[in-house]
């Protein structure tokens, strides 16, 4: 058969991926010759701001090397510019003179980064962030020097000026506007955006526009209107990208702002030329995010290879920052009009914010920033049209709030219907994936970047495609080092730590910080708080407790409320009482004039409005009358909630009432990664509410069911099933031995919900339930670490501990 | 004028801790950072009067315990990307003793 010629100009994204495409389909269709200017095989151009953070090095980011090109019979042109196309001779003429001609011809030129016309913008040191020459560009000056400014607050500048960060640089990031990325975000979402960047030390002049750029031969500062300055050896400008239609032009193809093709991705003045990419304008749009480009890709090569059944008509894009430790979605409308209704969810404190905008029960637009879980969710309501009007209640929940009623043993990515998309740069579903992983027997995230091309672009959906693979083969998977540090004095992991503490035998917090090169001297709240429950937890008989790396909750053994007063507690287990200890609450109460008292949600008494210095004193008489401390305040064991059970309820099966006093009195006291409750049901009725506990125990007629990993904080997660047991004996076993497990092996303030999502409920059955020597020794190390645990700091502080804590010191003056 | 007085032992303020200073007018905060350098705040967190002196001391800086803003102890200035300013106390250490100026 007679081979046609195709020639591709353009070595990026979008050309290669239907070169892929193509051979897919045709393999055999046509000698294919491509022209890049870069001198490299195709690479991944998104993952430039990893590998500029030092994330990634350019190698990891080749997406197709050498060998492809050669393994493919395809001719490879790198390092050359074409300059010039014959459309009567159908040739392409590169800039060494090298020719080619075609039968068919697609041009993938990309575009170019959108240059200020400033003074002195000519100068050394003046870039864009487009190609891995920028990126050297910027790598190299660095290594040299000291001021960065990058122009332009938008996805681009960011990336660029976190990058630049983390080289070392003092980064100013110039915007025009009050907020930053204004076409992705709200300004709340900006703002806690611009928050958390300028926390990491990125340095913001908002609403400034630049003069000029000062200087001799190289860069040297930048002045703006309002005639201020400020020093800059390097300069970024991302304010902008605009097609690479140089080449078309001259070809005397149509253009406006791209290359104007049509529904084929044929250019509409000459059908033998094909354009795709960011050089192209498809009805009047002209895109800038992969995902538009690879479908683009694969129209293009279904005409290609003669099938000449698909069509191209445009893509509604997402879009999200790669910037480490930083979650921010958004898509669509965001901002709404008259006819829009917004929901919206804001906590400052843990730092999350989410809008979704409505209009006639669908799904507009969305803007999500610290949990972005459930973006491709709402993505899909909105591309779907979704009425929502059912669950609009529990929208902003997200997705795995829904209809989970019942055993859910399954966590949140896989409750996912199999057609969610879970990478929207390839349009790659969570059926696509499972089906992958499960016949393929794949078992690491390359693996299945490489058979399904889910996470191999932007990698946003990295998080999710990990855990689709904890949830498909459990236990056997290897994941990828998470590479998130401690916080911002370490360069380790939660992970990295604990496992240095138990190997190298570190036993204090100076001798960790020492051994993983603390990069300030008493470490900040977030690693103080967390090496002390590292260490306490591996040493609980040695290790002396350090009541400055504690909360003041913690350090005070009370709940600091709003006006700076406290509110007290006292354990009450499995919430039985006596009417001797109700008189006692109410003494107490009478004699320190406590304002209010309310019951809780786990049945128990608080008291409210105490001073400070009240508290040794309170206590004291609370602990004659036989009460110690309900942890309230701790990251502890809290409460064991219970239902009344056999004893009285007519449809009880077993005592749930006793054997919640047993849970707490074998739990009470015990340190945790976070809060810990745990609630007994008497039956599947559930009154205690069971299964939204980090531990619950359902009551049936043969035994008892056991239940972990459930919350019912922010967001609502029911737990998974983990077992049943015949026993009481056994179910005290389980419990201890799931405690020390999660105590163990969760990250600090990781409560069990989120902690078995990111380890799999796989890795939590293997532990306790496969390997019954292991529950047992975990149960020993339980039961050890609870004996120097259940001393009440209540009396110990009334008898006299700690006290310049809680007494002020008064002087006249 | 504004004079020298004697509030507490160096060594009754734990290390990384604080103590707090009761006057007629104000609360005072008095911290102590690992090298044995003492400041002096008032008890106040320019944001919502968070009482500092709960809060957890790290380096020169004190979180606040009601909704994590830091403060610089030295000037008193709130760590960007928060805005505000508390009051701080000339302070000085003589012979084991902590002198606070009022
Ligand atoms: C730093 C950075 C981060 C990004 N992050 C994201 C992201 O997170 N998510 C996302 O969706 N998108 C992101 N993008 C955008 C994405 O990279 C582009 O949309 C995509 O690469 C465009 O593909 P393309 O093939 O059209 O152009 P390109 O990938 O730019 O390829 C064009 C190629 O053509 C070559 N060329 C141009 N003219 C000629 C000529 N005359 N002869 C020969 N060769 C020529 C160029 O050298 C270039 O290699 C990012 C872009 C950058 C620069
Ligand atoms: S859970 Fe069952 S046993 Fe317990 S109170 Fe409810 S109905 Fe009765
Ligand atoms: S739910 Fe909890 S945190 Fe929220 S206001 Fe009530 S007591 Fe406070
Ligand atoms: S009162 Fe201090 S941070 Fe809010």
């Amino acid at each position: 058969m007679h081979k046609e010629n195709l020639v591709l100009i353009g070595n990026g994204m979008a050309g290669v991926r239907t070169l892929e495409e193509l051979l897919k389909l045709a393999p055999d269709h046509y000698n294919i010759t491509v022209f890049g200017e870069e001198p490299y095989g195709n690479y991944n151009r998104i993952m430039l701001s990893p590998v500029l953070a030092s994330e990634k090095t350019i190698e990891q980011i080749m997406l197709n090397g050498e060998q492809w090109y050669i393994d493919n019979g395809i001719t490879l042109h790198k390092g050359k510019k074409v300059e010039q196309i014959n459309r009567a001779r159908r040739e392409v003429i590169a800039t060494d003179g090298t020719v080619a001609h075609y039968d068919r011809l697609i041009i993938a030129t990309g575009s170019v980064p959108f240059m200020l016309p400033l003074p002195g913008a000519d100068k050394a040191g003046v870039i864009g962030f487009r190609d891995i020459k920028d990126v050297d560009t910027m790598l190299d000056t660095a290594s040299q020097y000291k001021h960065a400014v990058v122009i332009g607050g938008g996805l681009l500048g960011l990336e660029a000026a976190n990058g630049l960060m983390k080289q070392g640089m003092n980064v100013t990031v110039v915007h025009l506007l009050d907020t930053l990325m204004e076409r992705q975000l709200d300004k709340p979402a900006a703002a806690m955006l611009q928050k958390s960047l300028a926390e990491r030390g990125m340095i913001f002049l908002m609403e400034h526009s630049t003069a000029e750029i000062i200087g001799g031969e190289r860069v040297t500062a930048v002045r703006f209107k309002n005639g201020t300055e400020i020093p800059a050896d390097l300069v970024v400008m991302a304010v902008g990208i605009k097609p690479n239609t140089e080449l078309g032009k001259s070809a005397g193809l149509y253009c406006e702002r791209g290359i104007v093709v049509s529904d084929t991705m044929q250019t509409i003045t000459d059908p033998k030329i094909y354009a795709i990419g960011e050089c192209v304008q498809h009805r009047g749009i002209a895109y800038g995010l992969v995902a538009p480009l690879f479908e683009q890709a694969k129209v293009a090569a279904n005409h290609l290879a003669k099938h000449g059944i698909a069509r191209y008509v445009g893509t509604v894009t997402s879009t999200k920052l790669k910037v480490t430790g930083i979650e921010l979605f958004s898509a669509g409308d965001f901002t709404g009009n008259d006819q829009t209704e917004d929901i919206v969810f804001k906590d400052a404190a843990s730092g999350t914010y989410k809008k979704i905008v409505l209009q006639d029960n669908q799904v507009k637009g969305a803007v999500l920033y610290g949990d972005t879980v459930d973006g491709s969710w709402y993505f899909q309501l909105m591309k779907d049209g979704t009425d929502v009007s059912a669950f609009r209640d529990t929208l902003l929940f997200g997705q795995h709030h829904l209809g989970d009623s019942g055993h859910n043993p399954d966590t949140r990515v896989a409750s996912l219907p199999d057609n969610a998309e879970i990478c929207g740069c390839n349009g790659v579903c969570k059926g696509d994936i499972v089906k992958a992983i499960t016949e393929k027997k794949l078992f690491t995230l390359d693996e299945v970047r490489a058979h399904t091309k889910a996470s191999a672009s932007c990698g946003s959906c990295t998080g999710l495609v990990e855990s689709l693979l904890a949830h498909t083969v459990g236990g056997d998977y290897s994941a990828t080092p998470k590479t998130k540090p401690l916080c911002k004095c370490t360069d380790y992991t939660h992970d990295d730590i604990r496992h240095g503490i138990i190997q190298h035998s570190l036993k204090t917090m100076p001798a960790v910080r020492e051994h993983f090169e603390w990069k300030t001297p008493d470490g900040c709240p977030s690693c103080r708080n967390a090496l002390n429950y590292y260490l306490l937890c591996a040493y609980p008989t040695e290790y002396v407790d350090d009541a400055q790396s504690r909360y003041i909750n913690e350090r005070a053994h009370g709940n600091i409320q709003k006006d700076g007063s406290y509110s007290v507690v006292p354990r009450m287990f499995g919430g039985m009482c006596t009417s001797d200890q109700l008189r006692a609450i109410a003494d107490v109460a009478d004699k320190y004039q406590v304002p209010t008292m309310k019951v809780t949600g786990g049945q128990r008494i608080d008291m409210f409005g105490i001073k400070k210095e009240q508290l040794p004193a309170m206590w004291k008489d609370l602990s004659a009358a036989g009460f110690v401390s309900g942890h309230a305040y701790g990251k502890a064991m809290r409460t064991v909630k219970t239902c009344v059970g056999s004893e009285w309820c007519r449809f009880g099966t077993q005592d749930s009432t006793g054997l919640g006093v047993k849970l707490e009195e074998l739990t009470w006291g015990s340190w945790m990664p976070h809060k810990f409750k745990l609630a007994v049901s008497g039956c599947p009725r559930n009154c205690a509410e069971a299964t939204i506990k980090d531990i619950g125990v359902v009551c049936v007629d043969s035994g008892y069911e056991l239940h972990i990993g459930g919350n019912g904080g922010i967001k609502v997660r029911v737990t998974d099933l983990l077992c049943k047991v015949a026993t009481e004996e056994e179910v005290l076993e389980y419990t201890g031995a799931f405690c020390q497990f999660y105590r163990e092996d969760a990250h600090y303030l990781e409560r069990t919900a989120p902690w078995i999502e990111r380890v799999g409920l796989e890795k939590v059955k293997t532990a306790i339930l496969s390997d019954a020597a292991n529950r047992k020794a975990l149960y020993e190390r339980f039961l050890i670490s609870q004996q120097p645990a259940q001393i009440d700091p209540w009396k110990a502080r009334a008898d006299g501990a700690e006290a310049a804590e809680f007494t002020p010191i008064m002087i006249e003056a | 004028m504004s004079k020298w007085i004697e509030v507490v032992e160096l060594n009754n303020i734990p290390v990384l801790g604080s103590r707090l200073i009761k006057t007629r007018d104000t609360d005072i905060a008095v911290f102590r950072g690992s090298d044995d350098q003492v400041y002096a705040i008032r008890d106040a967190c320019p944001h919502k009067g968070g009482p500092l002196s709960q809060g957890i001391m790290h380096g020169s800086t004190v979180t606040c315990p009601l909704h994590n803003w830091k403060i610089d102890l030295g000037s008193g200035n709130a760590l960007a990307p928060d805005h505000g300013c508390g009051n701080v106390f000339a302070v000085k250490v003589e012979g084991g003793k902590v002198f606070l100026q009022l």
